[in-house]
């Protein structure tokens, strides 16, 4: 299990080839946000970051079989097509791997400290984003 | 007591601090009760931090809700909902 806070970019490649060699591994599931349009800072809380997103693979791990899992979540200044976040899990089987990676994203999008800073101000946080961590706390979702 | 106070982002910049050590009253127990006590000091403190504002808190590091206590030597944390990823 890896979670990262940096400055600067990483190689989606280089970080799925450096999972786990687990023989178990039968599926690895990755996610790459990127920006969008226009540039932005993204500040961060040092410390509760790290966190935060250790709490929330460990969240995942506890509903999904998660065999390894990466997280890294850059800060500072960006500009469009920079890579901002990447989430990659490893599991047995696909449907894990998918659920815990999309349940990761929604959660950090909700819970890790980070807000981005565009020319025009700072963006403002989506109700579309607390709706989409809120359908995981669905029991019936849970391990689907 | 006393306790450390942080601010990020946009409320960071509204009340031009990033954070500050503060002496509480000892009544002021929980986050709720540290939100108005910064809120009374009028001006800005009580525009950004008004009953309407979506203001988020962590305590230690954990969000928090605002009947979460506080105690002397906390890390409380105040800063807008989050749009990170």
């Amino acid at each position: 299990m890896k979670v990262s806070v940096q400055a600067q970019d990483f190689d989606a490649g280089a970080e799925i080839r450096a999972l786990s060699r687990d023989p178990r591994i039968g599926a690895v599931a990755s996610f790459v946000g990127v920006v969008r349009e226009v540039g932005m800072t993204l500040e961060h809380y040092p410390g509760m970051t790290e966190k935060a997103l250790a709490r929330i693979v460990e969240e995942a791990r506890g509903r999904w079989q998660v065999l390894d899992c990466t997280v890294i979540h850059r800060y500072g200044p960006l500009k469009p097509t920079d890579q901002i976040v990447l989430v990659v899990v490893a599991s047995a089987h696909r449907g894990d791997a998918f659920a815990a990676c999309e349940f990761i994203m929604d959660y950090l999008k909700t819970q890790a400290p980070f807000w981005k800073k565009e020319a025009a101000g700072w963006v403002e946080a989506r109700v579309a984003d607390d709706r989409a961590a809120e359908r995981w706390q669905d029991p019936t979702r849970k391990a689907g | 007591m006393k306790l450390k106070v942080l601010y990020f982002a946009a409320l960071r910049e509204q009340l031009g601090t990033a954070g500050e050590e503060i002496e509480l009253p000892a009544d002021v127990g929980t986050v709720a009760a540290l939100r108005s006590h910064l809120r009374s000091r009028g001006g800005a403190w009580q525009a950004a931090l008004a009953d309407g504002k979506l203001v988020r808190m962590a305590v230690n590091q954990d969000m928090a809700q605002p009947s979460a206590a506080i105690k002397a030597g906390d890390e409380v944390a105040f800063f807008p909902p989050v749009t990170g990823g």
